[in-house]
């Protein structure tokens, strides 16, 4: 830090964090008539938080239209969030966020955002989530590109490092631009700076030395900073610190921003063993949604955090393609030597496997009658005999999307002070807050509804406090 | 096509989309990949050829360069699309042409042409240029057997080097066992082509910026190639009204070929002066900037022609005709020469693409 620049202007509302909650905030207290700062910690080929991997929006509606089939009542909605977080929920909040979800898709779409038409849906979505044509990236774009032609200023590559809150009451942000350090002042902020997934060493102190093991999806830029500065200011928080979201991810991915990509799912077609070549798991427990929120804590809990799919040559064609090539070899025991594996004991383990798979019906779009008899543990559907070269083996480590650690806010979007209180004009939206509705589990598009509503929750309050 | 660099990044690009997917609603090459688990260089050089380089999918992209695994689907298809053209050339030697195809060189054989037929006149006619008696009389100054043998042959020549490069391509993409002979895979891809139904993904115009969609490239393609359809035309009609019933040119300004041939050259000089203009103010990485030449050369000699021609038409009364009748033919003989060779292929192999894309479909 060399200077303190202070910037002259006195802005309504500073929105910390430039994903989808942050930009929806910024939009909304914009054409509330606020003058409005985004500040973005990443470069501008990287903004957009985790937002940029991002897919689809979960969304109530009443019937269909050109983006969502048939219909999806608040109830479903409800239901289906108790049912992933095992009630573990804060219904006012997550009722408000489902309400809300029913008006967003038109609401997008004044900021140029554009959906796909719900006729070619993929992954069985299309009745529950609304899909951005060409991703969150492309959704981002949109965004801010609205945001520069309503004249919201935008800093790129700021890293907001130090809060001035005082009794709840915000000031200023003190953040980094190029090594200099500068000071925003604004009369109401909306936290939307995400979790801290991407902080390795804060990753550690939750996670011990496993952590050095984990993939990290999305963002290099969610280092939890934010969270950090309004804990210690006094915010209360939501959520456990040591709950993550994990999927299994190929190991061969890159540490940060790997996003979709990366994913594998192969893991129900064929067994899948640890280091030492043993099974550890039943791999035919439940479809994909299920499978794939579980088997990223699996591997976290395995020895060197890897693990290891291996499928015969009747899988090919029946899973989605991964980015990377399969390990592939004519035998179980080149394939465990290609692996690193233990050559006999890998041997050993497709053996039991084999001769305790049953006769049956193979349907891998039911839960079939394919289950092995006296093993431990048993794969109860979609076993069959790994018999048929080539062979193919693929490493999986496990892979984090988020974490549940955030900020307890109320139905304002106000952010919770210890000892009861509300922080005067402070806000939180999106991935910093998600917590408060999400305690754990996981449904596909949840995230981009509780960053969309309540950033526009936010950022609605927040204007209207600036202009009192 | 050999395996190598260009060929193993197009592999790596669409193993990459193919595991994301979330482009599938922009255009026919996403649903297209999806068909595949792998890519070889045939599937490649058909996906290249669906790619009409509106360029949405770039900006969308998470993984688009900086990022490590540095996707950019419309550079990478751009650049295997003209090497597609070069593969399926013939005859094979002038597969060089595209990469050598530029404003030099496509002006520089328009020149020769020009200057080949001035001095072949010149020779016929004692050293004098023809000065016709009766106004518009074209025939006095290259007579019409000549003009019939010399471009019928150049024409003939053009459309057997695309036959047989659009035969190659379709062979290569489709197998041989594969005739296009599917009448509602026909209907649709052609209806695909006339409305460039697909530079305007998902209903919305072309980008040339990121978040910056206009109508213009669309537009000015259309008046470039319905310019170029009608000034065919127009030659055709007037091919019938010489041959079959023995009227000769020059026809009046309200005759069909001359109302066919100013619209059409009209077309085309807007068509071609507009697409050379949008494509300057096009973000470049959204291109292979090593085409620029190629596509250049193509529009330029394009609006040459119509130039050329539009004036002739003007001027057709005046004593200046014969020399201008003379620059026009030359520019025109360019243009046909280099017809196989250049971005005019574009059309043909796009049209295959797309009729294999819609029996693909189809036959879900």
């Amino acid at each position: 830090m060399r200077a303190v620049n202070d910037e002259q202007e006195l802005y309504d509302v500073a929105v910390l964090g430039g994903g989808n909650a942050g930009l929806c905030a910024a939009l909304t207290a914009r054409e509330a008539g606020a003058s409005v700062v985004v500040l973005e910690s990443a470069p501008r080929h990287y903004r957009g938080g985790n937002s940029r991997h991002t897919r689809n929006l979960r969304c109530m509606h009443a019937g269909p239209s050109h983006l969502l089939t048939e219909s999806y009542a608040e109830d479903e909605f409800f239901s289906d969030l108790l049912r992933v977080t095992g009630h573990n929920t804060d219904e006012v909040l997550a009722r408000l966020v489902i309400r809300g979800s029913a008006g967003c898709p038109d609401w997008m779409r004044r900021f140029g955002v554009r959906f796909q038409s719900s006729l070619r849906g993929t992954l069985h979505l299309a009745r529950t989530n609304a899909f951005f044509l060409g991703g969150g990236k492309a959704l981002m774009n949109s965004y801010y590109a609205a945001a520069e032609r309503l004249g919201i200023r935008v800093m790129y590559d700021t890293e907001v490092v130090g809060l001035d809150v005082d009794d709840g009451c915000f000031r200023a942000a003190t953040a980094l631009v190029g090594g200099q350090s500068v000071s925003v002042r604004a009369r109401a902020a909306v936290i939307a700076a995400g979790g801290f997934e991407s902080n390795l060493e804060w990753l550690r102190e939750v996670w011990g030395e496993a952590a050095d093991n984990f993939i990290i999806r999305g963002t290099p830029y969610n280092k939890g900073k934010l969270l950090r500065l309004m804990l210690d200011a006094g915010a209360q928080s939501v959520g456990d610190a040591h709950e993550c979201h994990a999927v299994a991810v190929d190991a061969r991915a890159p540490k940060f921003d790997g996003g979709i990509v990366t994913r594998l799912d192969c893991v129900s077609l064929g067994i899948v063993v640890n280091t030492h070549g043993e099974r550890f798991y039943d791999e035919g427990e439940d479809f994909w949604p299920k499978r794939y929120a579980i088997w990223g804590s699996l591997v976290a809990r395995q020895p060197d955090q890897i693990a290891f799919s291996i499928v015969d040559a009747k899988a090919v064609g029946k899973f989605m393609p991964s980015v990377f090539p399969p390990i592939a070899a004519d035998s179980i025991r080149e394939l465990a030597i290609l692996l690193g594996l233990p050559p006999d004991g890998l041997e050993a383990t497709v053996a039991r496997f084999n001769a305790a798979v049953r006769p049956c019906r193979f349907d891998h779009s039911v839960l079939d009658d394919c289950r092995t008899d006296g093993l431990t543990p048993e794969k109860t559907h979609w076993a069959q005999r790994i018999d048929s070269p080539p062979f193919w083996g693929y490493p999986l480590r496990p892979g984090i999307t988020f974490t549940y650690l955030g900020l307890k806010v109320d139905e304002h979007a106000q952010v919770l002070m210890d000892g009861g209180g509300t922080a005067r004009n402070i806000y939180a939206a999106g991935e910093v807050m998600a917590g408060n509705i999400l305690r754990k589990g996981y449904i596909a598009g949840v995230g981009m509804t509780i960053g969309t509503v309540f950033g526009r929750l936010a950022g609605e309050e927040a204007a209207r406090h600036a202009s009192r | 096509m050999p395996a190598d660099e260009l060929i193993r990044h197009g592999q790596h690009v669409m193993t990459v989309c193919n595991a994301c997917r979330y482009c599938e609603q922009y255009c026919p090459v996403f649903p297209a990949m999806e068909r595949r688990l792998t890519f070889a260089t045939a599937d490649l050089a058909y996906l290249a050829n669906l790619c009409h380089n509106c360029g949405e999918c770039l900006y969308a992209c998470q993984y688009a360069p900086p990022h490590e695994f540095g996707i950019d689907v419309p550079r990478t298809l751009a650049k295997i699309r003209v090497r597609s053209y070069e593969d399926y050339c013939w005859p094979r030697f002038l597969a060089a042409a595209f990469r050598r195809n530029n404003l030099l060189t496509g002006f520089g054989l328009a020149a020769g042409m020009i200057a080949l037929m001035f001095a072949a006149t010149l020779v016929v006619n004692g050293g004098n240029l023809p000065r016709p008696v009766g106004a518009g009389d074209f025939y006095a100054v290259v007579p019409h057997d000549v003009m019939i043998a010399l471009f019928g042959g150049v024409f003939l020549f053009a459309i057997a080097a695309l036959w047989i490069g659009t035969r190659r391509f379709w062979r290569d993409i489709e197998g041989a066992a594969a005739p296009a002979r599917d009448v509602n895979a026909l209907v649709r891809a052609l209806r695909d082509v006339l409305a460039l139904r697909h530079l305007h993904g998902s209903g919305e115009d072309c980008t040339s910026a990121e978040e910056t969609r206009t109508p213009w490239r669309r537009w000015l393609h259309h008046c470039t190639f319905y310019g170029f359809l009608s000034c065919f035309a127009s030659t055709s009609v007037a091919a019938v009204y010489h041959m079959v019933f023995g009227w000769q040119a020059p026809y009046a300004y309200t005759s069909l070929p001359v109302i066919l041939g100013t619209a059409g050259g009209a077309g085309l000089l807007v068509g071609s002066a507009g697409l050379l203009t949008a494509r300057r103010r096009r973000d470049p990485s959204l291109g292979d900037p090593a085409q620029d030449g190629l596509d250049q050369s193509f529009i330029a000699l394009l609006f040459l022609a119509a130039f050329t021609g539009l004036l002739l038409l003007v001027l057709r009364e005046r004593a200046v005709m014969s020399a201008l009748l003379i620059v026009h033919l030359g520019v025109v003989l360019a243009l046909f020469l280099t017809l196989p060779y250049g971005k005019f292929v574009h059309g043909i192999y796009r049209t295959a693409a797309l009729v294999k894309y819609a029996r693909e479909s189809l036959t879900v």
